[in-house]
């Protein structure tokens, strides 16, 4: 039942994720309400003791006090380590857990499931989101969790002293409990709410500043813009003060209430010490344990600010992983034909209303499309940007599906094949070729898994980057730096051309594979390209500028949804 | 911060010296600094009353035979004590805030004013996003410091020294205790930080390898799919995880062991404290009120100094975004106005003169050392040559945002470095790279260069680099907003509405920086032609490495290793 409740909020969905953790999250709990106890018992059984030993008894009958506060006072700090290490476990088990589960729901959307314009965004943004949630339990529910379990015995101690004691002490710690947190969130909503205007006016201007700062200085105009940021800095700044003093009284409402709270549970006790209901011994330990079970409620605020944090997260990560995959595999995939051509009919193409990913409308990017190509043919396909290449592109590796028309493969519908096996014969090197923060070697490996050093140098080869390699001092096994950062955009595109030359693939598609080469370059790896179909593969080459038709046996030109056949080689 | 990632090794010490540098460079911050230590001693005085009363009340009931109407007096007393601290707590924390936001605009003045006077230009595109956030919302980070790291640390000297001071008459052992101990905590955590410094750095790498291997699969998940990988990612992703988890816990249960040590010192001080108060009490060597008043003050005594440590992590994210502001303001201006500038040369009345002008970034190897060029009047020169061969950097010294390292650039026989750069820079006119589309209306950022341009002018420059078909179908024409927040357009589009604005600057220079890239063939013939009719008549400067821009030009040279050489006009069409 605590699941299904749970279940109706994407934080609790979150939270569900990890629900194998809840015997660490458990043991971080107890660890943590039994370090705000052992400083209560400290307090208080040392509160005892003094009022105790100003009666002056016998120094014998203090014993028992006297090592009741160095047990206390020893295993506080010794609860703290374990319950700091019980809670960080924690933290990396859910890391690893909320990581591998949200990609796993990550896998099917890319590319098509997400705006191809926003894809930076959106990915760095996924990540972040998956970093956060894993406070979920530390920062946001652990401690209202520690907060119950420690005020619990807290009350329940106070009361068996006396129960007046008892109530007041609840009341005070309910009030912190509910309203400090309450207040925290209030003032923290009203200010983001409140500023969010201001400081993205803020932000535009800096970054324009930022990014456009020589043509404002070349056209004269730096006053204009000195003048426009100086008046949301203001803006902001002012909205800011405002809503300084609310968070300053939340803060200090807290503060007021764990000192009150001693005193009120000293008032409520006073009446009975005086009529001899309670020992008067034990008032001193009644203020000190009333002043001690603050401790587990000042962390409130921030937690429910944590929260927050997760419970926005939450969501935006399902505004990613809710979305519908845009391909649905086959119940019963068809086996690859062994040979036969890849062939478009009547396809069309439209990001309907429904696809998340494009929002002006359901123009059709392509319509009534065929045309085929077979193994051994080298194919250029070219248009100005924009104009749906990639996504026929990614329509031959059902990345998505034709929205009209059926695509086959050796004439059964891509649609009957299972996505990964399809993919193993018909290979698509997506635009931006993407390095991954490892070496030459293991970057080229991923197009085919278990291949040997020896294939891999030979495939750079034939992508052209003999020479290159042969400089390295550690040749395939130097690393190319996080994005390939330490190699250069020619250098990129060959890796990614020769990730592709070492597959398996009877069809090699590449999408772009001479953005951001200098010409002399794109002319060489576009020749290297179509060579390919030499050995027997088929190559399509998508491009928005074509250096060679020369290159390729045919040049396709795709314009208003449509493919024409521009001129043979 | 999230609870299992570590921090960068040495960025505690960069904090401290940002704290300093902080505190030295802004009023705001010093100012800030007098209320909290006020707010300080406020809160010092208050623990103590509340103790004392508190104790008085306790014994008063206890031994006295007191009873409620005996005591309301002080009880009344205490309550008022309980909302004078809430007061202050409040205005630690709303004073922290202030002092968060004023500082922060402060730094965004000033970040302002050097991006746009003294560095026009020289940031790091990429980096400049990052730069923006840390300048809006580093505020909140800000405030971790102000509002409680700050506070932490005037305590932790004020409330320990005014207890100690409190206790020595009333009891001069566990005043010994207080003593030996409070310095101990300090000492500690500086040797014990020293001590687990290397580990520190392990888990801290280890977290952020981990994460950046996360970080990288999810970047680079289309390839993965497209290459039948991704299935085994998320495998993956659980045994790496769990090998980093594995390792770093074993760094953290020695790493723990600080905290651990300064805990104990803190608890068993206080256990000790009550202790000895409790014999001497036995025996008859002290009143109840004072033994209540300083075991009611032991836990404060601790209180600030334990905090201390935690606070202070939680301010270095504050402090990095101040360090990042910082690290730009750092930067030297690019071009120094002379103090006594000379009037401004017309490039339409004199040869532009590159005489043995050498530059090179900073870092990285020099990109030329003795260049020569001159553009005559009226002459439109065209230059080509490799990627990062410098041809954007000839043009940043030409429009003074950038200053040569050797040798000079006059125009009519005036250096140049005895010009005011803004005066300068109002004989050219610029269409960079990569322009910027201002968030405004289309008419507003037309009249970038020239703000009195009339309408007529903004329709002829529209229509002559075929920009009349977007106007058209946008809802309010010239006056629909575009840029941030507005309609978006295409990278093509801006270029042309750069062009555009050049089209409008009555400048008698134009440099143009790859004008026709990312254009198809029909649009960038259109948009040559529209050059064609800028530069007739005026002085130009145009890099591209396509064909079509240098057809026209007087000349063209190509910069390739740092040196300048014509190409011949028949082999013009050889740019690259």
């Amino acid at each position: 039942m605590i699941a299904a409740r749970l279940g109706r909020t994407a934080i609790g969905r979150a939270a569900l994720e990890t629900r194998s953790r809840w015997k660490t999250f458990a043991l971080s709990v107890v660890l943590g309400a039994a370090t705000v106890l052992a400083a209560v018992g400290l307090l208080t059984a040392s509160g005892y003791l003094i009022s105790r030993a100003a009666e002056r008894p016998e120094i014998l009958s203090l014993t028992v006090a006297i090592v009741a506060v160095r047990f206390f006072g020893i295993s506080r700090a010794l609860l703290r380590y374990g319950e700091r290490l019980a809670s960080h476990d924690l933290a990396f088990r859910t890391l690893t857990d909320l990581r591998s589960r949200f990609f796993d729901r990550l896998v099917p959307l890319v590319p098509g499931g997400i705006d191809q314009a926003r894809k930076g965004d959106l990915l760095s943004r996924f990540v972040g989101d998956v970093d956060r949630l894993q406070d979920l339990y530390l920062r946001g529910l652990a401690p209202p969790l520690i907060a119950i379990v420690s005020s619990l015995v807290c009350v329940a101690i106070a009361a068996v002293i006396l129960p007046v004691a008892g109530l007041a002490l609840a009341v005070m710690l309910l009030l912190g409990a509910i309203a400090s947190p309450a207040l925290t969130r209030w003032a923290s909503r009203t200010a983001g709410r409140r500023q969010a205007a201001a400081r993205s006016g803020l932000s535009v201007d800096l970054l324009e500043i930022a990014n456009g700062g020589a043509e404002i200085a070349v056209a004269g105009r730096e006053d204009d813009w000195l003048e426009r940021v100086d008046g949301s800095n203001r803006e902001v700044a002012r909205l800011q003060r405002r809503d300084a003093v609310n968070g300053g009284l939340a803060v200090g409402l807290t503060t007021f209430l764990s000192v009150a709270a001693a005193v009120a549970v000293t008032a409520a006790a006073i009446p009975a010490v005086a009529d001899g209901q309670v020992n008067g011994v034990l008032l001193a330990a009644l203020a000190l344990l009333a002043m001690a079970s603050f401790e587990a409620i000042l962390p409130l605020g921030q937690a429910a600010a944590g929260i927050d944090a997760c419970g926005e997260a939450a969501s935006r990560l399902e505004e990613i992983t809710g979305r519908r995959p845009p391909v649905a595999e086959p119940a019963a995939p068809q086996p690859l034909p062994p040979g036969g051509v890849l062939r478009f009919e009547r396809v069309g193409f439209s990001y309907g209303s429904g696809a998340a990913d494009r929002s002006d409308g359901a123009a059709p990017v392509l319509a009534d499309l065929d045309f085929e190509f077979g193994q051994g043919e080298a194919v250029a396909l070219t248009g100005p940007s924009g104009i749906g290449k990639s996504t026929l592109a990614e329509l031959m590796v059902r990345f998505r599906d034709p929205t009209a028309g059926r695509i086959t493969l050796g004439g059964v519908d891509l649609r009957e094949f299972d996505g990964a096996a399809l993919r193993e014969a018909v290979r698509l090197a997506p635009q931006d070729a993407y390095l991954f923060d490892s070496t030459i070697r293991q970057n080229v490996a991923i197009g085919r898994a278990g291949v040997d050093g020896e294939r891999i140098v030979a495939a750079l080869g034939e992508a052209g980057l003999e020479d290159w390699i042969n400089e390295l001092p550690d040749g395939i096994d130097t690393f190319v730096g996080e994005g390939g950062a330490r190699v250069s955009g020619g250098q990129r595109q060959r890796i990614a051309a020769a990730r592709v030359f070492i597959s398996r693939a009877r069809f090699l598609v590449f999408d772009e594979p001479t953005a951001h080469i200098d010409p002399d370059g794109a002319a060489a790896l576009e020749r290297r390209l179509a060579g390919r179909a030499g050995s027997g593969c088929g190559v399509l080459v998508v491009t928005h500028e074509i250096s060679d038709p020369g290159n390729f046996d045919r040049v396709l030109e795709l314009d208003r949804g449509v493919v024409r056949e521009l001129r043979p080689g | 911060m999230a609870p299992a990632q570590g921090r960068a090794p040495g960025a505690s010490r960069r904090a401290r010296d940002t704290q300093r540098r902080l505190a030295r460079s802004s009023r705001t911050a010093r100012n800030h600094l007098i209320v909290t230590v006020g707010l300080g001693l406020a809160t010092t005085l208050l623990i103590i009353a509340q103790a004392t009363l508190l104790a008085k009340v306790i014994a008063g009931v206890f031994l006295g035979g007191d009873d409620l109407a005996d005591v309301a007096g002080l009880l009344g007393w205490l309550v008022a004590i309980s909302v004078a601290r809430g007061l202050v707590g409040a205005g630690f924390e709303s004073s922290g805030r202030f002092g968060a936001s004023k500082v922060m605009a402060e730094l965004r003045s000033r970040l302002a004013e050097h991006l746009l006077l003294s560095r026009p230009g020289g940031l790091q595109r990429e980096s400049s996003g990052e730069l923006v956030t840390s300048a809006v919302d580093g505020v909140e980070a800000l405030e971790n410091y102000f509002a409680r790291y700050q506070p932490q640390l005037v305590l932790a000297v004020t409330v320990p020294v005014a207890i100690l001071v409190w206790v020595v008459p009333y009891d001069w052992k566990a005043a010994a205790i207080l003593g030996v101990t409070a310095p101990l905590i300090p000492l500690f955590m500086i040797l014990i930080g020293r001590l687990t410094e290397n580990r520190t750095r392990d888990r801290w790498q280890l977290m952020s390898r981990l994460s950046a291997h996360f970080v990288d699969i999810v970047g680079g998940l289309e390839t993965l799919r497209a290459n039948g990988r991704a299935g085994s990612q998320a495998d993956s992703i659980a045994r790496v995880g769990e090998q980093y988890r594995r390792e770093t816990m074993g760094v953290l249960r020695i790493g723990f062991l600080s905290a651990l040590v300064l805990e104990l010192l803190a608890m068993v001080a206080v256990a000790m404290v009550a202790v000895t108060i409790g014999v001497q009490l036995a025996g008859g060597h002290m009143t109840l009120v004072a033994g209540l008043t300083i075991l009611l003050l032991a836990p404060e005594f601790y209180m600030p100094l334990r905090q201390l440590g935690n606070q202070f992590h939680a301010s270095v994210d504050g402090m990095a975004a101040a360090e990042r502001v910082f690290e730009v303001l750092d930067q030297p201006a690019s071009v120094e106005a002379p103090p006594a500038p000379s009037p401004a040369p017309d490039p339409a009345r004199g040869p532009i003169e590159f005489s043995r002008v050498g530059f090179g970034y900073e870092g990285r190897a020099t990109l030329f050392t003795d260049l020569d060029l001159v553009i005559e009047p009226g002459e439109t020169v065209a230059m080509v040559g490799p990627s990062g061969g410098g041809k954007s950097t000839l043009i940043s010294l030409l429009l003074r945002t950038a200053e040569p390292a050797g040798g000079a650039i006059s125009c009519d026989g005036v250096d140049l470095s005895e010009v005011d750069p803004r005066a300068w820079r109002r004989r050219l006119t610029w269409v960079p790279q990569r322009p910027t589309i201002f968030a405004g209306t289309v008419a507003e950022n037309l009249r970038l260069f020239d703000p009195d341009a009339e309408t007529e002018a903004l329709r002829e420059a529209v229509r002559m680099t075929g920009l009349e078909q977007l106007v058209e179908q946008l809802p309010d024409g010239l006056s629909t907003v575009v840029g941030e927040g507005g309609r978006g357009l295409s990278v093509g589009q801006c270029q042309r509405i750069a062009v555009a604005r050049a089209l409008l600057s009555p400048a008698p220079l134009v440099v143009f920086d790859e004008p026709t890239a990312h254009l198809d063939g029909e649009t960038e013939r259109r948009v040559v032609a529209a050059l064609d009719r800028l530069t007739a008549g005026r002085t130009a400067l145009v890099v591209s490495h396509r064909d079509r821009p240098v057809l026209s030009a007087d000349r063209v040279l190509r910069l390739r290793d740092g040196s300048l050489s014509e190409v011949r006009p028949d082999l013009k069409g050889a740019t690259a």
